[in-house]
């Protein structure tokens, strides 16, 4: 069998679809150019479909056409030369849809292979959220805010060149710079973009990151079972109603906290949280009410505290909070827990509205920015300063 | 034995009573006996007639049910299928094209393990519009987890509903099932039936019980979840299993069906006539069993020893049991009044079942020659059968016929 290289894609459902085929297609087409053979394609599932889903597409390619037909026969791949992550909030983990469960963004990567992420954070702070493993890796950052490249009425900010010349730096032998050059000088026709690639290449340089080295946060799992061990009729368990939960500091019991499904927890598809400022918030229950996804819990206060487990992150009780910056959606990668912020709130008040004051101020401007935007007009705003981050690289 | 003294009320709770009755009134009143909760219609021909019936039984105050005239057979489906997972015995049914127009809500019924009874009054599909029998309707859900029987007359098309319901309602099962009337020959002409007393199907017939399954707020579950490939196929494979188990259901529910009633009805999957002795058979489904009769005795008169075996139960199609039955003939005949365009040899749907099941079951395949007759509600004459039965002697002395061939048709 002659060589087979697959790479993974991991982007946001919907918002970097075409970003994240357009890249895969981008390898398949400038390994043509050294003629080796690949295909390019989506994980299939409802996933890339909803907003904001951590969702997969690859790219495979070989050298031979039997070696590449030994790498489709299979669904996905297991093993992947190379991890892209295309939205730094995805080092969370990615657990959508199609997988249970809650898996690292390295899950596939081969051992000592590059995990490449579109950040502005620094190595040392992406390692709080990705998850440690076994086997040592590289990680490679390339400079950029979240790229919504590609996406109908949105420009074109070159991330996807970026992430060729990137690719082309971290593993040679799947595709060369001059390959990459090729396939945009013939395909895109945009000299602009060579040059983009040319530069992502000369500045992209990976650390080593050591076995055991990461966040040590225990993921959670899921089990399928034997088909005579479930429930029939396609049914399963409901939840129960839930009800109210106690005071950290009167110990007092109040409120009401939902019961919701152990198994399914949809913190890995948010790219933006709420925080909640339980001193100005006046009980008017619209959060609580128009959550689309029944994330708030009722403190035994009569405030609203946002389920971290629960909130996927759509911003809408921020639209209709009709105090100011009593509900701030603030990007995700800023925070390192799940933790209850009301019961933090209770603890130490003092301590909390300064934080909050600190973190809603640091969301400001491009940590604010997400797949939700705030008003419209948004992109076109920060996107000159976004390829100026990129130019800098 | 009835007695004069017993007020009416009381006779007719403990005592069987006849009456000249439709097919489709006899499966109305086995609805009436066997309690049924929700009844949904929607108007199509010749399936209309039982919903009439079953409106006049509410009408009158002989049955008490919730009655809705659903806005098309697709909602018709879909509210029995919901009042079903909540715990009520349901009856619906349907004609035609009007079922095709229920297939959504007829493809999702079998995973969720919802025991609906429902009569299929055979109607060809459009087009050409088209009121006569043709059994592609009932047999597009052939694949699907559904329970398919075919009745030849009114009598047991009642006694059919009255063990649709015990096989349906099984734990073992809970599967939609679907009894099929031939339209205008059963659901329009009269006969006499025996109807049982209410008392007796209420031995027979146990109270509908879910258990876990039962949608209701102090069983809190959640029915039917979208679901990706990690667990479809353990789905498919738990309504496999409700497959592996029919038969042996089915054969309990008969037994006791005849303890209870005195009816009782031999092999419940399918009926022989005159196959003792008999050479070659025909095979087939519904009430053209009627004519294959009578032609099989005016052919035996003639010396001719042909037999024929009538189908009842198409799912679960009891595979090894008919392919022993029909091994020892020269030759059979398989009488489809259905279509299945580019199967193989260009057979209908029985005579492919009944091939395939030959192949593996039996331990001599006998030519199995397959006839496509009597579509659109024409009528297969016993002329017809004498025709198809010769040309079955002919397979039988080693002379090559077509492997299918149109019986009744112009040209």
């Amino acid at each position: 069998m002659g060589q087979l290289f697959a790479v993974e894609i991991i982007y946001r459902g919907v918002f970097q679809k075409t970003l994240a085929k357009n890249i895969t297609r981008g390898i398949v087409l400038a390994a043509h150019n050294e003629g080796k053979l690949g295909i390019s394609f989506g994980r299939y599932g409802d996933a890339p479909e909803r907003n904001g889903i951590p969702a997969k597409s690859f790219a495979i390619i070989a050298n031979d056409e039997q070696t590449l037909e030994a790498g489709m026969a299979q669904y996905e791949p297991k093993h992947v030369d190379l991890t892209v992550v295309l939205d730094d909030t995805l080092c969370k983990g990615a657990e959508s849809w199609a997988w249970y469960g809650l898996q690292p963004v390295h899950h596939a990567l081969k051992s000592g292979h590059t995990l490449i992420v579109v950040s502005l954070q620094d190595a040392p702070t992406l390692l709080k959220t990705i998850h440690r493993r076994e086997e040592p890796y590289k990680l490679g950052i390339l400079k950029g805010v979240t790229s919504f490249s590609g996406m109908w009425v949105y420009k074109d900010d070159h991330t996807d060149v970026r992430v060729l010349g990137a690719i082309a730096k971290a593993l040679p032998e799947l595709v060369s710079l001059k390959s990459v050059e090729k396939f945009i000088t013939e395909k895109l026709k945009n000299s602009l973009k060579v040059t983009s690639t040319q530069t992502a290449y000369q500045r992209f340089t990976a650390v080593d990151v050591k076995p055991g080295k990461g966040n040590p946060e225990e993921l959670f799992n899921f089990e399928l079972l034997p088909w005579e061990n479930m429930r029939n009729g396609v049914s399963i368990p409901g939840q129960p109603q839930g009800g109210p939960y106690a005071d950290p500091v009167t110990k007092q019991t109040g409120g009401f906290r939902p019961a919701r499904n152990e198994l399914f927890k949809k913190y890995s598809t948010r790219t933006q949280r709420p925080v909640v400022n339980f001193s100005t918030c006046t009980k008017c229950t619209l959060c609580w009410l128009d959550c689309p996804d029944a994330s708030f819990d009722v403190t035994p206060d009569g405030t609203y505290d946002a389920n971290l487990e629960a909130c996927c992150g759509c911003g809408i009780c921020e639209a209709v909070c009709p105090v100011k910056d009593c509900v701030t959606m603030v990007n995700e990668s800023l925070f390192h827990d799940n933790d209850s912020q009301w019961v933090r709130y209770k603890k130490d008040p003092h301590t909390y509205l300064k934080w909050l004051e600190k973190t809603i101020e640091m969301a400001e401007p491009d940590e604010k920015r997400s797949h939700g935007f705030r008003y419209r007009g948004q992109y076109q705003e920060q996107l000159p300063e976004a390829l100026e981050v990129a130019r800098k690289g | 034995m009835a007695t004069t003294t017993l007020p009416v009320e009381v006779e007719k709770k403990i005592h069987e009573q006849e009456a000249l009755i439709t097919g489709a009134e006899a499966i109305a009143i086995a609805c009436k006996l066997a309690n049924v909760d929700v009844v949904t219609a929607y108007p199509i021909r010749p399936y209309d007639t039982v919903m009439q019936y079953i409106s006049q039984l509410v009408a009158d105050g002989e049955m008490d049910c919730e009655y809705i005239v659903a806005e098309g057979e697709h909602s018709q489906f879909e509210i029995v299928k919901h009042a079903s997972i909540c715990g009520a015995r349901v009856f619906c049914g349907s004609s035609g094209v009007g079922w095709m127009y229920a297939m959504e809500a007829l493809t999702v019924s079998p995973a969720l393990r919802v025991p609906m009874v429902c009569m299929v009054g055979n109607r060809a599909l459009d087009d050409p519009g088209a009121f006569g029998v043709e059994h592609n309707d009932a047999l597009a859900v052939r694949d699907l987890g559904w329970l398919l029987t075919w009745v030849d007359n009114a009598q047991e098309a009642l006694d059919t509903a009255l063990i649709a319901y015990r096989v349906a309602e099984d734990r073992r099962m809970l599967v939609p099932l679907a009894i099929s009337c031939d339209g205008a020959f059963l659901t329009h002409s009269q006969a006499l039936v025996r109807i049982p007393a209410a008392e007796q199907v209420k031995q027979f017939l146990p109270r509908y019980d879910r258990g876990d399954l039962l949608l209701h707020p102090d069983n809190v579950i959640s029915v039917a979840p979208q679901a990706n490939e990690d667990w479809v196929m353990e789905i498919r494979r738990q309504n496999y299993a409700v497959t592996e188990r029919a038969c042996s259901v089915i054969r309990e529910v008969y037994a006791d069906f005849g303890r209870t009633f005195g009816r009782k009805y031999g092999n419940p999957f399918f009926e022989e006539y005159l196959t003792e002795d008999a050479e070659v058979v025909l095979l087939g489904m519904g009430t053209l069993s009627t004519r294959v009769r009578v032609a099989v005795r005016k052919l035996r008169e003639q010396g001719k020893k042909v037999g024929f075996v009538r189908l009842r139960w198409f799912r679960p199609f009891a595979g090894p049991e008919i392919a022993k039955c029909l091994e020892r003939f020269k030759a059979v005949g398989v009488i489809d009044r259905d279509f299945s365009f580019g199967s193989p040899n260009l057979s209908g749907v029985v005579a492919t079942e009944v091939r395939s099941a030959m192949y593996t079951g039996a331990s001599t395949r006998p030519p199995v020659l397959g006839f496509i007759c009597g579509l659109g509600g024409r009528e297969v004459t016993v002329h017809d059968v004498e025709k198809m039965t010769d040309i079955v002697f002919e397979a039988a002395k080693g002379v090559t016929q077509p492997l299918t061939q149109w019986i009744g048709l112009r040209g």
